[in-house]
């Protein structure tokens, strides 16, 4: 099972902060996960679709804890976060 | 030493406690970043009434050991020491601490500095402020990022 977390604006515009996902054959990726999220879960758009995003806001990614890019690849058992830039210190 | 924690940090205790670690150190420096009482500008300035700082439990540690590390490879460091506080703090609390100490004085300064800047923009600590205004994430700054870009510069 992949298990996906979100944090800061993006956990509270989804409303969740963790799930698991059975990882679907055909996602092989992080570009890959958020199309798949973004097919399952409409509402992800005013997150994830450009587009849809208030203006500057960016989207990070990492995988078993280690910031990553969109092409990054995926596997079963990962750890994928979605979140804002950093704002601490 | 990094610790991510709810509680309020002493710094006269950390002081002492790095003074010791430390041994034979010239130079300690300790670096405290404090809530401010008025966070934005323009139409979204007001005073704070509590900040939240949010983080992702287990990378942060990981970030912070890495960031550690970086500065332990550049600097000849004899200690180090990072404190992050997480939860709810409100205007005039301490949020961060990082203390430095080495032979001299160069070493201590920067890698401090080395330190907060990495910590800033790379270690997954988010902030929301409330204010009469109401709740809001601060953003990141592209300040923040240009501080780190000079560290990387050959």
């Amino acid at each position: 099972m992949l298990s996906i977390q979100y944090f800061a604006s993006i956990r509270e515009t989804l409303d969740r902060n963790v799930e698991q996902l059975e990882l679907p054959r055909n996602v092989t990726s992080v570009q890959m996960l958020i199309d798949h999220l973004l097919i399952a879960n409409p509402h992800f758009e005013a997150v994830f679709k450009e587009s849809s995003r208030s203006k500057g806001s960016k989207v990070l990614v990492a995988v078993n804890q280690t910031i990553v890019g969109r092409n990054h690849p995926l596997s079963e058992n990962d750890e994928v976060a979605f979140f804002p830039p950093m704002t601490g210190g | 030493m990094i610790s991510i924690q709810n509680e309020d940090f002493s710094l006269g205790d950390e002081y002492t406690a790095i003074r010791r670690r430390a041994g034979d150190a010239g130079a300690i420096v300790t670096f405290t970043g404090l809530v401010r009482e008025v966070y934005g500008d323009g139409s979204t300035a007001g005073a704070v009434q509590s900040l939240t700082l949010e983080h992702y439990p287990g990378m942060t540690e990981k970030c912070l050991k890495d960031i550690q590390h970086k500065a332990e490879q550049r600097w000849p460091l004899l200690a180090t020491r990072i404190i992050h506080r997480v939860g709810e703090l409100t205007s005039c609390d301490q949020i961060v601490l990082v203390a430095t100490a080495s032979a001299h004085r160069h070493a201590a300064f920067e890698s401090a500095q080395f330190i907060m800047d990495y910590l800033k923009s790379e270690a997954p600590f988010w902030k929301k402020q409330k204010s009469e205004h109401g709740s809001s994430w601060i953003e990141s700054r592209d300040t923040d990022k240009a501080a780190l870009d000079r560290w990387q510069k050959p």
